[in-house]
């Protein structure tokens, strides 16, 4: 006898979106020969000072449970580092947790902060986890869509616009998953005034802080009267390129961590002991590498922005992140369609742009953690692609010169 | 010398690979082929750009094995010019690849190709040991290049374990 699972299931499991990435990884996953530009993580491996860090304390034994929190000794070391790269106070005591990636710090600020049909304002194209973590914390995501021309970022009237007497918070994320968009101080404080008028609170997701290109970092908290309002998420995927070691940190006021550190007791205990042994070692010697890394990066930014411009599709410059967010809407083709086509006639994987909202339609997501060789040859075959399916070249850079 | 961060960018894409057209490295600094086309000849001429060598693994090709030998070399460092005459007497042999002054308990580290133990050994006792001023050498051979320059030889360093398409 066959049950009908339908009727075990939560609704709200039932009714979260797929996610537009796992169709076209299962494509992409399934071909020889594809050259990928649809990876969400760096292609460095993690530097040997840290996974030796983590090995030493795996042979010395810590294998145990840890506080909740984390290490005290790694969320001093936090302090110290969110203190001297964003010129923020947190006290390692009580007010910082190191979570299983920045994604569980913002699970648990959505189950902390939201009752049944709260609010929560998300900019779109976002990360695809978002609206899903509002959603199944009970709230409610509201979309706003980031315009191109205003480099894909809201504008303070959009916002406004889009608050009612249920939003709680608001959702940034800077450099942003997928635009690659960085708001800056102005921006920021723009941001803070219509927070602060509202009495809202911001859910910072700054996992991208680190590759920043073309200006130092400011976080929202280091804003004043945004300390009090702000919980600060970061880790050490992206920067540290330590995706798969699911390492993260939040950092609030001691009054809503109280509460975070209660969910995560009893969902999760804390981070595994050995790996948070090698975050120390990330943290305290590892900045050369960091940097190298970021200048990487940067270069590979250059490149890639220039080559798709020449190619026929448009595309800003994006402040940091390792993704570029071309438009396609010159070809006639839909995301889905372009990112398939490209995939199936050129093997090349990027991520259709509608996979991170509506808003996305029209673009596709394009990483640059791949070699410049690699990326020189994704350039080629996106290139030949684009002349088969038929653009008009670009004269940006007419305009530009 | 003071370099820009432009400068100092360009060196880090060619110590990387040295292959990389100038049009590519013009557009991953942001910039035109011809500004490329001058900085390197600014490096080139000041020397800071010594030369663009390729990294050949020689022992993976039938008959062109070779054999490396480090030597470590004590002399008496002649008034007037200390090392550096003795140190050229030693270079311009096209058997050394490498020569250093060194810290510690010997001055010179020379590193000597050859096909044969044989033709090392000749080197070093016929050669180089019958220097004026050389007062003793001690001869250790290669016996596997893991890392050279930066460069891992052979490993998974490296290798992309990453899937396909993540969010």
């Amino acid at each position: 006898m066959s049950l009908d699972y339908q009727q075990y299931l939560s609704k709200t499991a039932i009714d979260l979106a797929p996610s537009g990435i796992r169709k076209f990884f299962d494509l992409a996953a399934s071909m020889e020969g594809v050259i990928s530009l649809g990876v969400g993580e760096p292609d460095f491996i993690t530097p040997w000072n840290i996974r030796e860090s983590s090995i030493e304390a795996l042979k010395d034994g810590y294998t145990s449970y840890t506080a909740n929190a984390g290490l005290l000794e790694l969320r001093q070391e936090i302090s110290a580092y969110l203190n001297r790269k964003f010129y923020v106070n947190y006290r390692p005591e009580d007010q910082v947790i190191v979570t299983v990636g920045a994604s569980q710090s913002l699970d648990l600020a959505f189950r902390a902060l939201l009752n049944q049909g709260d609010e929560v304002l998300i900019i779109e194209p976002a990360f695809v986890s978002y609206a899903a973590l509002v959603t199944m914390a009970g709230g409610t995501p509201i979309r706003i869509a980031a315009k191109v021309e205003n480099g894909f970022k809201v504008t303070p009237e959009q916002i406004e616009a889009a608050i009612t007497d249920r939003t709680k918070a608001i959702l940034l994320c800077s450099p942003n998953n997928p635009t690659g968009t960085y708001l800056n101080k102005d921006e920021l404080m723009d941001i803070a005034k219509i927070v602060q008028k509202h009495d809202l609170l911001v859910v910072s997701d700054e996992i991208y802080a680190e590759l920043t290109y073309d200006e130092e970092y400011t976080s929202i908290a280091s804003i004043p009267g945004m300390y009090e309002r702000t919980i600060l998420i970061n880790g050490f995927s992206k920067g540290f390129a330590m995706t798969g070691w699911r390492l993260g940190f939040l950092a609030a006021p001691s009054e809503l961590v109280e509460v975070m550190i209660k969910i995560y007791q009893y969902t999760t205990m804390c981070a595994p002991h050995m790996l948070q042994r090698g975050a120390i070692e990330a943290l305290r010697n590892s900045s050369e590498h960091v940097e190298k890394m970021q200048r990487s990066y940067r270069r590979r930014r250059n490149f890639i922005v220039q080559s798709l411009n020449n190619i026929g599709l448009d595309c800003h410059t994006p402040g940091g992140a390792f993704y570029v967010f071309p438009s396609i809407q010159k070809t006639g083709l839909s995301s889905d369609a372009f990112a398939e086509g490209l995939l199936l006639q050129e093997k090349v994987a990027v991520v259709p742009g509608n996979a991170f909202g509506d808003s996305g339609e029209g673009y596709i997501r394009c990483s640059y953690a791949a070699s410049i060789e690699q990326l020189q040859e994704a350039m080629n075959r996106i290139g030949r692609f684009v002349e088969s399916v038929g653009v008009k070249k670009s004269n940006v850079f007419d305009k530009v010169l | 010398m003071k370099l820009t961060n432009e400068e100092l960018e360009l060196l880090a894409i060619l110590e990387e690979n040295h292959k990389v057209s100038n049009e590519s490295i013009a557009m991953q600094l942001g910039t035109s082929v011809k500004h490329v086309q001058q900085l390197l000849d600014k490096l080139e001429k000041e020397n800071v750009i010594v030369s663009y060598p390729t990294l050949i693994d020689w022992n993976k090709i039938a008959g062109k094995e070779t054999i490396v030998a480090m030597i470590d070399v004590k002399v008496t460092p002649q008034r007037g010019v200390g090392f550096d005459e003795l140190a050229e007497r030693i270079y311009l042999y096209d058997e050394v690849r490498s020569l250093y002054l060194m810290s510690g308990t010997y001055d010179l580290s020379v590193t000597v190709e050859g096909k044969t133990l044989k033709e090392i050994a000749l080197f070093v006792s016929n050669k180089l040991a019958t220097i004026e001023n050389v007062i003793s050498t001690t001869t250790h051979f290669m016996l596997k290049k893991y890392k050279h320059d930066g460069v891992i030889i052979e490993g998974n360093e490296g290798k992309d374990r990453r899937m396909v398409v993540s969010p």
